[in-house]
């Protein structure tokens, strides 16, 4: 089974917002043999419920196994796969760059050019803050490792389906 | 009206018909204990000799019952010692409910004398676990636990409660216990479309497993068996559903199971799986198991459709409203070229025992049926003599064979007896071990003779442990890595040290003997039956292996 072509799949569990069930969720993964590529836990509209976004690499058969065995645990109310076709994923990137007053510029329009934000200067380094899918984030890192990349700070995917 | 925490557990436990528990006290569980004290005419505790014996009994008392065990013990090695007992009623959908005592809130966290976190070495191990550190949701907690533990697949919930709570007042609010979820109805459309793939087939096989027993849907079976023509095997955990004697049984399935079973299976147009998941030692080979089969699985549980083996058709249901809804649209049927095949594969089966003067597995397993003096419960542990009593005895009813299926944890035989005896002292129990498992926890004999339970244990001593042995001189060219046992163990005086008698057969006349006296005695007993080290269980399929390559003499 583990050896058949595998796709990213990012799902989004509602559970119930208690003690240990961030544990309870994660633990089900490991010891089924899933590998977590990122993770997001976040407070929802509800304060009874929170949501957990994974992602991860999976064949079609498993990824039909987990979710039916997450289904099984008490404190999941819900988990449905987030669709590339028709959902919505972000990640926030913060990445702190060695900077000198030549290349301060160069960088700044790399920046521009993706959209993201500069919420940190100092004569050393600048603190960029972008949000994106992970292909946008890894991309602008590929360009940023030109210069010297002095600390990253990447969250996980969160994500929303379009549908209602 | 204001309560003690620990009151709470014991009106919760009343308020769910609970009369029995299983358990071990100690210094966190100091009030549940004060407690069970004071309720004793209402509530009885068995004290065993461990923690997971008491955790064995605890899930022996539901197969043998129907009503859910309850274990308790206290914080830190109380607590570890219930894990192997959680992790085999998990593995077997057994509901068990287990009230385990931690150390007061203020110390937890800091590694306080006999403190463990038990609620997060158990969550693989359990349904649900909690954790109850304010008195006014202990209420709510133990019956929420109730209901989880018996409600759609059943399974094993654990509640650990500090001492504190347990030692605190709070207002018992008396709710009633809490309903069950429903469980799922059967879909009408999907229930005829399954009666017409079986009135259509030409070579039909049900498989079930234990999901039966736990839908209580023995009965309907049966009917569906003897209705449609269709010749039944089933699982270690469903061995009693249909008789031994039944003409449409194959008896057991899979890597101990029969020719005939796993020669029906390969050859079938149809395999109907019910209440069963295709385990390993059931589908040896999940890429080939049915292979020319139409195969339909009908279960409760939804995580188990497609998990090992593919299916053509699921029904995610309760077995017994699926096959209420099922019975009137079955044709009565005829499959006469079918059942001559199959009777065909069962008269390669039975291979008497050599008539040598020595005692074999088979022989014991019949003998022992043959002077049981009443409706009879058999426990095993696990290793050779659990696959020859599953093989070998008459199995006549339901909830009457307890064994290890999914863990294999050798030790569970004494516990899971006792359990039983004390559920139905009505019945007759034996306790069928090897000589590895026995060592493993025969110190629960002190609580069978402390509660003077008159359970039989029959030995089987080849002085090895004969599972290991046999693949050892199968597959690891006689190898024998630490199986030949060296133990000088004497039975009869062993057993008369822990109080109770003891006996020793190396032949059917000695056994024949032993077992006329053992019925007569008010109190446990042992029975050694000496047996050869090359006995095998047989037939068997290697794991991963298929019907061709099934080793049968």
């Amino acid at each position: 089974m583990r050896n058949m072509q595998t796709k990213k799949e990012t799902v989004s569990i509602f559970v119930q917002n208690q003690a240990n069930v961030l544990t309870r969720v994660v633990s089900l993964f490991g010891r089924r043999g899933y590998n977590i590529d990122s993770l997001t836990v976040s407070a929802t509209n509800d304060p009874e419920i929170s949501r957990i976004t994974i992602v991860f690499n999976v064949t079609d058969a498993s990824l039909k196994q987990i979710i039916t065995q997450t289904e099984k645990l008490e404190v999941v109310r819900e988990i449905f796969v987030l669709e590339s076709e028709n959902s919505v994923y972000r990640e926030l990137l913060l990445v702190k760059v060695a900077t000198t007053a030549q290349n301060r510029c160069q960088i700044k329009d790399v920046v521009d050019i993706y959209r993201g934000k500069i919420i940190s200067l100092s004569r050393e380094s600048i603190i960029i803050e972008l949000t994106g899918n992970s292909d946008k984030i890894d991309s602008i890192l590929k360009v940023l490792s030109d210069y010297e990349i002095l600390d990253i700070s990447r969250t996980g995917t969160t994500g929303m389906s379009r549908e209602n | 009206m204001k309560l003690l925490g620990a009151q709470i557990i014991a009106e919760v436990l009343l308020d769910h018909s609970v009369d029995t528990v299983f358990g071990y006290p100690g210094g966190a569980a100091l009030n549940v204990y004060d407690q069970l004290y004071k309720y004793s005419d209402r509530i009885k505790h068995v004290m065993t000799a461990h923690e997971q014996g008491a955790s064995h009994a605890a899930d022996g008392y539901y197969r043998a019952t129907g009503k859910v065990g309850v274990v308790i013990a206290t914080s830190g090695p109380g607590a570890t010692n219930l894990v192997t007992g959680l992790a085999t009623a998990n593995m077997d959908s057994i509901p068990l409910i287990a009230i385990t005592s931690n150390v007061p809130d203020a110390f937890i966290g800091r590694d306080a004398f006999q403190e463990i976190c038990i609620t997060g070495i158990t969550m693989p191990i359990t349904k649900h676990n909690f954790f109850v550190n304010d008195i006014n949701e202990l209420e709510e907690t133990l019956r929420l636990a109730f209901k989880i533990a018996n409600s759609d697949r059943k399974g094993p919930v654990l509640i650990d409660i500090t001492k504190d709570v347990s030692g605190e007042m709070c207002e018992f609010v008396n709710k009633k216990p809490l309903e069950l979820k429903e469980h799922p109805q059967a879909d009408i459309d999907k229930v005829k479309q399954i009666a017409k793939i079986i009135n259509a087939a030409k070579r039909p096989v049900i498989y079930f497993g234990g999901g039966v027993i736990a839908s209580n849907a023995g009965e309907e079976m049966a009917k569906l068996i003897s209705k449609a023509d269709i010749p039944a095997t089933y699982t270690l955990m469903a061995a009693g559903v249909i008789g031994y004697d039944n003409p449409k049984s194959l008896g057991l399935i899979g890597m101990h199971g029969t020719i005939s079973s796993n020669h029906a299976i390969d050859n079938a147009d149809l395999i109907l799986a019910m209440g069963t998941r295709f385990s390993d030692r059931v589908a040896l080979n999940p890429d080939k198991f049915g292979k020319k089969a139409k195969i339909v699985q009908v279960d409760i549980d939804r995580s188990e459709i497609d998990k090992n083996v593919l299916v053509d058709l699921s029904c995610i249901c309760d077995i017994k409203d699926f096959l209420l809804k099922l019975l009137p649209m079955i044709d009565d049927a005829k499959h006469d070229k079918w059942i001559t095949q199959i009777a065909a594969w069962k008269e390669r089966e039975n291979q008497k025992d050599p008539e040598d003067g020595r005692l074999h597995p088979r022989q014991i397993m019949e003998a022992v049926c043959d002077f049981t003096d009443k409706e009879t419960i058999y426990a095993t542990d696990v290793g050779q003599h659990q696959m020859w009593a599953a093989q070998y005895l008459k199995h006549k009813n339901t909830k009457r064979f307890l064994t290890s299926g999914g863990l294999g944890t050798m030790g569970y035989g004494y516990g899971a007896a006792i359990g039983a005896q004390v559920g139905r002292p009505d019945f007759r129990v034996i306790h069928i071990t090897g000589d590895g498992s026995f060592h493993m926890n025969l110190n629960e004999a002190a609580t069978a003779v402390s509660e003077n339970l008159p359970i039989i244990t029959v030995i089987l001593n080849n002085s090895v442990l004969g599972m290991v042995y046999q693949w050892q001189t199968l597959f690891y060219d006689k190898r024998y890595s630490s199986t030949i046992l060296e133990r000088k163990t004497d039975y009869v005086k062993l057993a008369e040290g822990f109080g109770l008698q003891g006996f020793r057969a190396t032949n059917p006349k000695e056994l024949e003997e032993a077992m006329a006296k053992a019925v007569k005695i008010d109190g446990p007993v042992w029975i050694e039956c000496v047996i050869p080290r090359e006995e095998r269980v047989l037939p068997m399929i290697p794991g991963g292996g298929n019907v061709e390559d099934m080793i049968v003499g």
